[in-house]
C-alpha cells in the first residue's frame, strides 16, 4: 500500500444546530476497498456528499491524489476521477439499459469543453464498445434493450454502479450498493460488483449495513457514529471494538437471521 | 442516419423542389409559410425533448421578422439570404440573453416566463410609433444574389429559399440530436441530478437548447416576413406562440421531419377550414388537436415511425 489517493482532514458539516459530520480524518491508500458502517443518520451519506462535491463542508479539507478539492463543484470533481453511485439508484427511466450505459460512456470520453459536447456523437464506436463491455462486466447484457423503468431492483443497482464506472474513475464511492435487495441476493450482487470494480483497479469505499457483507468484502472498515469515525481498522478489529458492538453492529447482528445462527 | 432515412429525406426534398415548378401559386405560398413556421416548430421540438414547453416562441419569431424589416429599411440590405441570417442571429442573441434567466426554470414556470417575455415585446412594439405601432412595418422586396424577381417569380424564389434553409436546418438539427449535447435531452428530462453527477452542466445544456430554438424561430420569422412583405406586433402575441405549441403537439417530437409535415398539415387544415367553414374553422382545428391527442399521442411523426417498424418487422 502506497501514497493515499484520498485524504480527508478534520472534515465537518453543520446543518443549523446539527453536526451531520464532525472532525473526520481519514486517509485511503490506492486500491484499498473500504467499508463504511453506521446506524441510520450517522453521517455516512453526508461524508460521501462532501467528497463528491454535492455538499460543501463547513470545515476541514479534502485532498484527492494530492490536490485540494474541498468545495469544488461536483462536475469538476467527477472530471478529476471521483465517481459515485446512489443509495436509491439514479438512472434514466425512459432510456434502455444500453442507452443509459452509452450515455455514461460517451460523457466519460468526451473532451470537457462545450464544443466537445456538441461535436462528439453519442454513439461513437468507442463509447458503444465501452458500454457493451460494462454491460458484460456487470452481467446485465441480457437486459440490454429493456427500458430502465421496468428493471428489477438488483439490475437497477448494477446499472447505476456500472454507469458510475464509465469514464474510468480512480475512486468510486458506493452508497449502500445492496439497499433494497433481499438478504439472499445481496451476497451474489456484491460479488458481481466487486469483481467488476477490481478488474478496473478502482479504489472503492462502500457503505453497508449488513455485517456479513462487510466481513466478506472490505479490507478495512470505518465505523461512523453521530457524524464522526469511532473505529477504523481491519474488519475483524473494527467489528470486535466494544463501542462499535454496542452502538452499531450489536442490534444488527441479532436482527439478521443468518447471522444469529453463527453467534 | 440509417440509409432508408436518408433516402426518405432526400426524396421528400426532391418532391418539394418539383412541387415548386408545378403547383399553383396559392399552394406555393401556403407551403412557404408552412415550412418557415416548421422551423419554429423544430425549435420547440429541441426543447420538448428535454421536457420544456415554451409558450413564448413568438418573441424570437417576431424578433426575426422585425429585424428583417428594420435592417432592410435602415441598413438598405436587400439580399434575402443575408436578411434571413441576420434575422435568425438577432433572435438567437435575444435567446442567449434571456436564456440566463429562463435556463433556471422548469415546467409551468418556464412556460409562463417565456410567455411573459414575449408579451413584453408585444407591449413595446404596440407603444412605439416609430416602429409602426399596431400597423407594423412593410418589408421591401428582397433580391437573391442580385436577382430581383417580381410577383410570381418572387413567390417561387422565396419558396426555394425556404426549402434550402429548412433542409440545412433539418440536417444540422438531426446531427445535433445524435451528438452528446443533443442526446442528453432525455436524461435531462429524466434525472437532472444524475446528469450533473456525470460531469455535465444541466443549465448549460438547456441554455444551448434555448439559443438553438431562438435561432430557428427567428429564422422562421424572418422568412415569413419576407414572404408576407409585412410585420406587425401580432407576431409576438401569445396566440402566435400557442399556435406553434399546437403544431408541435400535432407533429410530435419524434423526428426532425415531423416539424415540417406537421406544419404543412396544420396550414392545409386551417386554409381548408377557413374557406369551407368560415365561422367554424377554430372548432375544426380544436377537433383535429383533440383527435391527435387521443389517437396519436406521439403526433403525426409517429405514423412515419410506425411505417418504419412495419418494414423492419417484415425483414428476416
Ligand atoms: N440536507 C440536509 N439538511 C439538513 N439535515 C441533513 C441534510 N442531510 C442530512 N441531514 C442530517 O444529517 C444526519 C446524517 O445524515 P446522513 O444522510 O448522512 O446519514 P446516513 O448515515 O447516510 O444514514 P442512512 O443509513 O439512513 O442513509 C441526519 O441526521 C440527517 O437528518
Ligand atoms: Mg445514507
Amino acid at each position: 500500500m502506497n501514497s493515499p489517493i484520498l485524504s480527508v482532514r478534520n472534515l465537518g458539516k453543520r446543518f443549523g444546530l446539527l453536526f451531520a459530520a464532525r472532525d473526520i480524518t481519514v486517509s485511503i491508500p490506492v486500491q484499498q476497498t473500504v467499508g463504511v458502517i453506521g446506524a441510520n443518520g450517522a453521517g455516512k451519506t453526508t461524508f460521501i456528499n462532501m467528497i463528491t462535491g454535492h455538499l460543501r463542508p463547513t470545515n476541514g479539507t479534502i485532498h484527492f491524489e494530492g490536490r485540494d478539492i474541498t468545495g469544488l463543484p461536483c462536475r469538476q470533481i467527477k472530471g478529476m476521477g471521483i465517481s459515485r453511485s446512489f443509495q436509491v439508484a439514479q438512472i434514466f427511466p425512459s432510456l434502455t439499459v444500453f442507452e443509459n450505459m452509452c450515455t455514461a460512456a460517451a460523457i466519460g470520453r468526451a473532451p470537457h469543453t462545450f464544443i466537445g459536447h456538441v461535436c462528439t456523437p453519442l454513439r461513437s464506436r468507442e463509447s458503444v464498445v465501452e458500454a457493451e463491455t460494462l454491460l458484460e462486466l456487470f452481467q446485465i447484457a441480457p437486459y440490454r434493450d429493456r427500458l430502465a423503468a421496468t428493471l428489477p431492483q438488483g439490475i437497477r443497482k448494477l446499472l447505476d454502479i456500472g454507469m458510475a464506472l464509465a469514464g474510468s474513475p480512480r475512486l468510486l464511492l458506493l452508497d449502500e450498493p445492496t439497499s433494497g435487495i433481499s438478504i439472499e441476493e445481496k451476497f451474489s450482487l456484491m460479488q458481481v460488483i466487486m469483481s467488476a470494480l477490481n478488474s478496473r483497479k478502482c479504489t472503492v469505499l462502500f457503505v453497508e449495513h449488513d455485517m456479513d457483507i462487510i466481513e466478506g468484502f472490505a479490507e478495512r472498515v470505518l465505523a461512523f457514529y453521530d457524524g464522526t469515525v469511532i473505529a477504523d481498522g481491519t474488519p475483524a478489529a473494527t467489528l470486535a471494538d466494544p463501542r462499535v458492538q454496542t452502538l452499531i453492529s450489536g442490534p444488527k447482528v441479532r436482527c439478521a437471521v443468518g447471522a444469529a445462527a453463527h453467534v | 442516419m440509417v440509409w432508408s432515412d436518408r433516402i426518405a429525406a432526400g426524396s421528400a426534398f426532391l418532391a418539394a423542389v418539383i412541387a415548386g415548378f408545378v403547383l399553383p401559386d396559392w399552394m406555393i405560398s401556403l407551403a412557404t409559410i408552412a415550412f418557415a413556421n416548421g422551423l419554429v416548430v423544430l425549435g420547440l421540438i429541441v426543447m420538448w425533448r428535454a421536457g420544456l414547453v415554451s409558450f413564448g416562441q413568438a418573441l424570437y419569431y417576431c424578433m426575426g421578422g422585425y429585424a428583417v424589416a428594420l435592417i432592410g429599411r435602415w441598413g438598405g440590405v436587400t439580399d434575402a439570404l443575408l436578411l434571413v441570417l441576420l434575422g435568425g442571429l438577432s433572435a438567437a442573441g435575444v435567446a442567449f440573453v434571456v436564456g440566463f434567466l429562463l435556463a433556471r426554470y422548469r415546467e409551468i414556470f418556464f412556460a409562463m416566463l417565456s410567455l411573459a417575455l414575449s408579451m413584453i415585446l408585444y407591449g413595446l412594439l404596440v407603444k412605439t410609433e416609430s416602429l409602426g405601432s399596431t400597423d407594423g412595418l412593410n418589408v421591401t422586396a428582397p433580391t437573391f444574389l442580385g436577382y430581383a424577381p417580381h410577383q410570381e417569380e418572387l413567390l417561387v424564389a422565396l419558396y426555394f429559399l425556404v426549402l434550402v434553409v429548412c433542409a440545412t436546418a433539418a440536417l444540422l438539427i438531426s446531427a445535433y440530436f445524435r451528438s452528446l449535447a443533443g442526446a442528453l435531452a432525455i436524461p435531462v428530462r429524466d434525472n437532472e441530478l444524475r446528469v450533473e453527477f456525470m460531469g455535465m452542466s444541466v443549465s448549460r445544456l438547456i441554455h444551448t437548447k434555448l439559443v438553438i430554438s431562438g435561432l430557428l424561430a427567428g429564422t422562421g420569422g424572418a422568412l415569413v416576413a419576407l414572404a408576407i412583405g409585412h410585420v406587425d406586433p401580432n407576431m409576438s402575441y401569445w396566440t402566435t406562440s400557442g399556435e406553434f405549441v399546437f403544431i408541435t403537439i400535432l407533429a410530435g417530437a419524434g423526428s426532425v421531419g415531423a416539424a415540417f409535415i406537421g406544419s404543412l398539415a396544420f396550414e392545409s387544415v386551417r386554409s381548408f377550414a377557413f374557406t369551407m367553414l368560415p365561422q367554424l374553422w377554430q372548432m375544426l382545428l380544436g377537433s383535429v388537436l383533440l383527435l391527435t391527442i387521443l389517437f396519436l399521442p406521439q403526433g403525426l411523426g409517429s405514423l412515419i415511425q410506425r411505417l418504419h417498424w412495419g418494414r423492419k418487422a417484415k425483414a428476416p
